[in-house]
């Protein structure tokens, strides 16, 4: 397939490989931040064709599992009740909450519908004047603009009827939050390239900076991550600390303008809670005073929910790199994708899953 | 009252973890499997039930019978490529000819929900009618219920099946051996992704059009020909995956497939890179594996390549007796994983 096959070459990536080898003199731990970025790593087996001494980190960047809890029992609520169009992405319908996940609420009654869009929510509010219709906004910088588009075509429409359960994230401040950790490990970083896709990688570089942590902006293929780690590992033996854009086919400087603007418009940065990880400050998107009509969360009022997360889930440790899913007692065993005790398990893009998925297990 | 003595009352199935069905309980995948294995096989069990067979073969007068029935409740109703009647025929017709059965005749019970227009039902049973011809089977029996407004989704249609093993073969995954060669018959997920499609809405550049077909005289011809056929499975709902790890388990084999082998269409590999879906567990309707000794590879595949319904058939890998038996894919960049059984329904990702 075009833009695909030539990034999934053999020949390719054994020769990116071995120059990674060739370069390598000591050992180095490099975190992946975005979750398709570990889906392709272990899909392929990228990290099987790294030198011994090359260590791929999975970061945080799976959306779904870093939805905290207590926002997924407001979703489970708010899409029980009659009279709500509970729209969502297909990879959130899995999620456990604290005792069920919107899977079981649609098989109880309540009209849950995967969308592929959130303007198709937006439709589904016209057509269905009587009924709310709520949309979940799960995601990075990358599903933010098209969230904040169908806020934004709610409003100009006059929707009363259209809502939106916010858990937008950024990327930046979670690299932030791990580089400050007391027993960082990673040495390097390759961002997330559809997330630099939209907001551009200018504010990566006082992170490197501050760090003096290199990061690679990279794809999601074989020979993107191979070339991203390459690229890492170049810096990393040179003794620099820079911002270096691998996904150049996908990524410039500034990113896309027009989203950032609409982003801009609608959501305000706010702290947010991360699941497994707890709250980082200035690392999410809320709407707006203005939009504020659209917000679910107001319109449901669903008061202060404090829900506790399973104590064997580790997918909080797994979610910072500190520990690789093999390395959770429970992996495997009593934590499956058909009885997940965390998001991790089940999320397209989550690190157990991607293990449980295509690594042997017991 | 009469007690039934040794019937256990309380439910099998872990109740604590489904009270209820979800769709994942039909999707194909392991939910599927487990209600299977704990619900319906421990309640009717008899072993010709337990060999989990696509048909079951049984003896009757000195011959033997291969009998079978499935349901089909697709939405829409009509697609690229086929529709609810030409489905229900090809899909049980398959079924029998996975026994390596000759199928003779079908049963046809019709759901329908009251308000369905007599137009829409006359062009499904119209091509119910040109597909059982085109199979070469007669529907001799049926059923039509109808239910109230609401109460049905416009049309459901279940057939039962039953056909003739002319040949002394017995294909099962129990037949399966270290050292068969691993083929299918064509390219794979078209049905999946052309339902998909335009369930969704999904405008893609040209509509991808399914798969489905009847596939009982292409596998008579490979039988026909001497070919030694230890085991046939058609491609449905899981797709090539659950398939593969069906027949591992079954046959306590382990299979190794290579990515690269694996035939999936341009335009059905965009659409699942798309929506993140995996083209290996999108279901097809007119696609089987078949597990031949590997000397008899070429023969089968250019006998399944000069017929209509295996043009794009191809050899995908082979069985061995590696422990623990399992199914491994080596990816396209030549590093080896494992291809695990989906656990229900794949749901489109977020990005």
């Amino acid at each position: 397939m075009k833009y695909l096959d030539e990034y999934r070459d053999a020949a390719g990536s054994h020769k990116l490989a071995r120059e990674i080898a060739r370069i390598t003199t000591r050992p180095w731990s490099i975190m992946e931040t975005c979750g398709g970025q570990t889906h392709a790593i272990i899909k392929f087996g990228i990290d099987e064709l790294l030198p011994k001494n090359i260590t791929l980190i999975h970061g945080p960047g799976c959306p779904v599992c870093v939805t905290p809890l207590e926002l997924i029992d407001r979703a489970l609520a708010i899409a029980a009740q009659p009279g709500v169009i509970f729209c969502s992405f297909g990879d959130m319908l899995r999620v456990p909450g604290s005792n069920r996940d919107l899977l079981s609420v649609k098989a109880g009654g309540g009209d849950v519908r995967i969308v592929y869009s959130p303007l198709d929510a937006v439709k589904l509010a016209e057509q269905n004047p009587g009924k709310a219709v709520v949309f979940f906004g799960v995601g990075f910088e990358t599903t933010a603009p098209a969230t904040a588009m169908a806020v934004y075509q709610a409003a100009r429409k006059g929707l009363k009827n259209f809502f939106l359960l916010a858990s937008h994230v950024l990327v930046p401040p979670a690299m932030e939050a791990i580089l400050r950790s007391p027993d960082r490990r990673v040495q390097g970083f390759l961002a997330a390239g559809h997330v630099c896709a939209v907001m551009g990688w200018e504010e990566y570089i006082p992170i490197a900076a501050k760090y003096h942590v290199p990061i690679v902006v990279t794809g999601f293929e074989p020979l993107d991550i191979l070339q991203g780690v390459l690229m890492c590992v170049r810096q990393l033996e040179s003794g620099r600390a820079e911002v270096e854009n691998q996904y150049s086919r996908a990524v410039r400087r500034e990113g896309n303008r027009p989203a950032q603007q609409i982003v801009g418009e609608v959501f305000q940065v706010t702290p947010r809670k991360w699941r497994g990880i707890g709250e980082i400050p200035q690392s999410g998107l809320g709407l707006r005073e203005a939009y504020a009509a659209f917000d679910a969360e107001r319109k449901f009022g669903l008061g202060d929910l404090r829900v506790e997360e399973p104590s064997e889930c580790l997918s909080g440790l797994v979610l910072q790199g500190r520990i690789k899913p093999h390395e959770c007692p429970a992996f495997g065993a009593r934590c499956t994708p058909e009885h997940p005790l965390g998001a991790t398990m089940v999320s397209s893009e989550g690190t157990c899953a991607a293990y449980y998925r295509y690594r042997p297990h017991p | 009252m009469t007690s039934i003595p040794d019937f256990n009352l309380s439910c099998p199935f872990p109740i604590e973890n489904y009270p209820q069905v979800l769709m994942a309980h039909g999707g194909g995948g392991k939910l599927m499997h487990q209600l299977i294995g704990k619900m319906f096989l421990p309640a009717f069990g008899n072993p010709m039930l337990d060999s989990q067979h696509d048909a079951s073969v049984f003896e009757a007068g000195g011959q033997r019978l291969a009998f079978t029935t499935d349901s089909y409740v697709v939405r829409p109703l009509f697609f690229p490529g086929g529709d609810l009647g030409s489905l229900a025929v090809h899909g049980t017709v398959n079924d029998l000819a996975m026994a390596g059965a000759r199928p003779l005749y079908l049963s046809a019970a019709f759901i329908i929900e009251e308000g369905l227009p007599m137009e829409t039902l006359w062009k499904i049973v119209a091509s119910m009618q040109q597909a059982a011809q085109q199979a070469g089977v007669q529907i001799i029996t049926g059923d039509t219920k109808v239910v109230d407004k609401g109460k049905g989704d416009s049309l459901f249609i279940n057939t039962a099946g039953i056909g003739i093993l002319d040949h002394p073969l017995k294909i099962t995954p129990a037949s399966v051996r270290p050292g068969d060669a691993v083929l299918v018959s064509g390219d794979l997920g078209r049905h999946g992704m052309a339902v998909m499609a335009v369930r969704e809405g999904l405008a893609f550049e040209s509509a991808i059009e399914s798969d489905s077909a009847p596939l009982a005289d292409l596998v008579l011809q490979l039988l026909r020909a001497g070919i030694e056929v230890h085991c046939l499975r058609d491609i449905t709902r899981g797709g090539l995956t659950s398939v593969l790890n069906e027949i591992s388990e079954a046959s306590s084999l382990t299979l190794q497939v290579e990515e690269t082998l694996i035939p999936v269409r341009e335009d059905v590999r965009a659409a699942c890179e798309l929506l993140g879906l995996d083209p290996f567990q999108v279901a097809c309707e007119g696609r089987f594996a078949a597990f031949v000794p590997e000397r008899e590879t070429e023969r089968a595949l250019a006998i399944m390549r000069a017929h209509p319904h295996g043009i794009g058939a191809s050899r995908i890998g082979s069985v061995s007796d590696q422990r623990p038996p399992r199914v491994l894919l080596k990816s396209a960049i030549g590093a080896r994983r494992i291809l695990d059984m989906s656990s229900g329904e794949q749901l489109p990702r977020i990005c």
